[in-house]
């Protein structure tokens, strides 16, 4: 009995391991190689950084990432916006007219392909273009696609933070005179200061990192840098990619894994993605 | 008196409420549910050398007469066509093994965090979690390097000895799984650990009690238990992994078809933006079964 038992821990450690050689390794190999000196990637010659120095050198890599950062920016700015409002609906309006369209339509980016969102949003795009002759494809198109798939993220931060605010913090605030307005300002969003912080951050790298949406919406000036770096990894490996890529790995691993180390994994359980267990369903047969 | 015409100049409830909500309704209105009706419609025209590249579907002649043209052809090009029928079927076994792969890795994984001491449960969920922060392009490029023919996987085992030629693992369907379950099995781990980690254990000291082996004790208690757990991660990776497009482009081989590569290419090289609006509109009703199961999972915890 004993026996099996530690077979059993030992299968699910060695998973365990396997796992984490796999998750890693990729990781890890572009690093080390951003390092190396030959031209050839994966044979190791010596230790230099002349990539990074390559990388600073290069206007077209450094033109793309200002254009990044500044969709990125704004589209966490506008996600915080219309994700906050979003997530604040879904847990506090528990019933109105459409609740269950709202809400799918608000989650359902969280799972729907990206090519569909891209090729759906470019269309909208062209179509409006020619009735009202607004939007031009450039930066605002790709910051109202990324608004519209990375707020089903921060609405997800949003509402689980409320989950744990206790309601009758507002409703005592209301029954002392206070207007829902002054209730939500006031009393709610201070409580989910950490939760917006997160939500930003999550936000602004799922932006940062997008491709396929943002190769379909962006116009002939806004090419940005998932853009730029899917155009050479095309053609193959490019060791000038790999120091990039290190730049951004510990760029964005740092900021959004440091700012929302606490919610990250809060994030993607089913119940915050979206698919709500129910607690007695999963945990006991009753 | 002044609580009165307080009470008074308050707005009903509801009134400040149904603004609220109009905001956000609005923008997922237009810009998330009316594209799909745009897709839809393109889908029923035909491509043309013009700005936009396709004909409109309503157009109005001298005397006034509106005429509107439905084109069908593309919906009969996209089931006869075996290029479409391969390139769906691909995508569809792509999705089913790479949930399937993920299953099995990432059950293992989850039950092991769930089962650990609470205070490892944190960092050892964050240790499945911290890859996904980086950029998942970046993620998928870094395989070339290890799948190439002198890449990490050959130097290394030609190095023990093991094999004297480098094995074809890159640009080929094995390639393209090795991307795809990487990319996608925090979804899986994710769903199965929280479905896991609220389990009772006591039945399972009860099953023991019982005389029932660790192993027969996890097939009949633990398994069905987890079943919730399971669809949901099978469906998290399920519905995007169909559409996929970056990994196959990167890692699969000159006769990989998938439903993203054939939207991309009809899209960007034909240009023909009908039959990639055709392509779409076929992805988005294959996946309403999947989506509508999402949506049942959740609109059972609104209630």
């Amino acid at each position: 009995m004993i026996a099996s038992l530690t077979r059993g821990r030992l299968f699910l450690r060695l998973m365990m391991g396997f796992a984490m050689v796999f998750l890693y390794a990729p990781i890890i190999s572009i690093i080390v190689y951003s390092f190396n000196e030959s031209q050839l990637v994966t044979v190791w010659s010596r230790f230099s950084t002349k990539w990074y120095a390559a990388l600073l050198q290069d206007e077209q890599i450094l033109h793309a990432a200002k254009i990044s950062l500044e969709v990125a920016v704004l589209s966490a700015s506008g996600s915080l916006v219309v994700g906050t409002l979003s997530g604040y609906i879904l847990s506090r309006f528990k019933r109105f007219r459409g609740r269950m369209l709202f809400s799918g339509m608000v989650m359902a980016p969280l799972v729907m392909p990206e090519i569909i969102m891209g090729i759906s949003l470019l269309l909208l795009f062209v179509g409006m273009e020619q009735v009202f002759g607004w939007p031009q494809r450039d930066i605002q198109t790709i910051v109202i696609a990324h608004i519209t798939f990375s707020t089903a993220f921060v609405a997800v931060v949003v509402q689980s933070r409320l989950a744990g605010i206790d309601v009758s913090l507002e409703e005592a605030a209301m029954d002392l005179g206070a207007r829902p307005g002054e209730v939500f300002f006031l009393i709610t969003l201070p409580l989910m200061v950490p939760a917006l912080l997160s939500g930003w951050l999550l936000a602004f790298s799922l932006s940062l990192d997008d491709l396929v949406i943002t190769a379909f919406v962006s116009g002939p000036g806004s090419t940005t840098l998932p853009m730029v770096v899917f155009s050479k990894v095309r053609l193959g490996l490019n060791p000038e990619i790999n120091a990039l890529a290190t730049v951004i790995i510990l760029a964005v691993g740092l900021v959004s894994g440091l700012g929302a180390l606490k919610t990250a994994f809060k994030v993607f359980t089913p119940e915050k993605a979206g698919l709500q267990i129910k607690e007695e369903k999963c945990a006991s047969p009753a | 008196m002044i609580g009165q015409v307080r009470f008074l100049g308050a707005p009903k409830p509801g009134e400040g409420r149904r603004w609220v909500i109009a905001g956000p309704f609005i923008w997922f209105l237009i810009f998330f549910l009316v594209p799909f009706v745009v897709v839809a419609k393109i889908s029923l025209s035909t491509a043309a050398v013009s700005i936009p590249p396709y004909v409109p579907l309503i157009s109005w002649d001298d005397t006034a007469t509106m005429s509107i043209a439905l084109h069908f052809g593309n919906y009969h090009f996209l089931l006869t066509d075996p290029e479409y029928v391969i390139a769906y079927l691909s995508s569809l076994r792509n999705a089913a093994v790479t949930s399937l792969v993920t299953l099995v890795i990432g059950y293992p994984v989850a039950y092991l965090i769930a089962t650990a001491k609470p205070s490892m449960r944190g960092p050892l969920l964050m240790l499945v979690i911290m890859p996904f922060w980086t950029s998942f392009l970046i993620r998928v490029y870094a395989w070339i390097g290890i799948l190439k023919p002198n890449g990490l996987i050959n130097n290394f085992l030609i190095w023990l000895g093991a094999i004297s030629h480098p094995l074809d693992i890159l640009n080929n369907q094995f390639s393209v799984y090795v991307g795809m379950v990487y990319a996608y099995l925090p979804f899986m781990v994710l769903p199965l650990y929280s479905c896991l980690e609220k389990m009772d254990h006591s039945l399972l000291e009860a099953a023991s009690d019982l005389g029932a082996k660790p192993l027969r004790a996890f097939v009949s208690i633990t398994l069905p238990l987890s079943i919730p757990g399971i669809i949901a991660g099978s469906l998290l990776v399920f519905i995007p992994a169909v559409g996929e497009y970056i990994i196959p482009t990167l890692l699969g081989g000159a006769d990989t078809l998938t439903i993203g590569t054939v939207l991309w290419n009809e899209f960007f090289a034909n240009r023909d933006w009908p039959v990639a609006s055709t392509v779409a509109v076929a992805l988005i009703i294959l996946l309403v079964g999947p989506l509508m199961l999402l949506q049942h999972f959740q609109s059972k915890e609104d209630q």
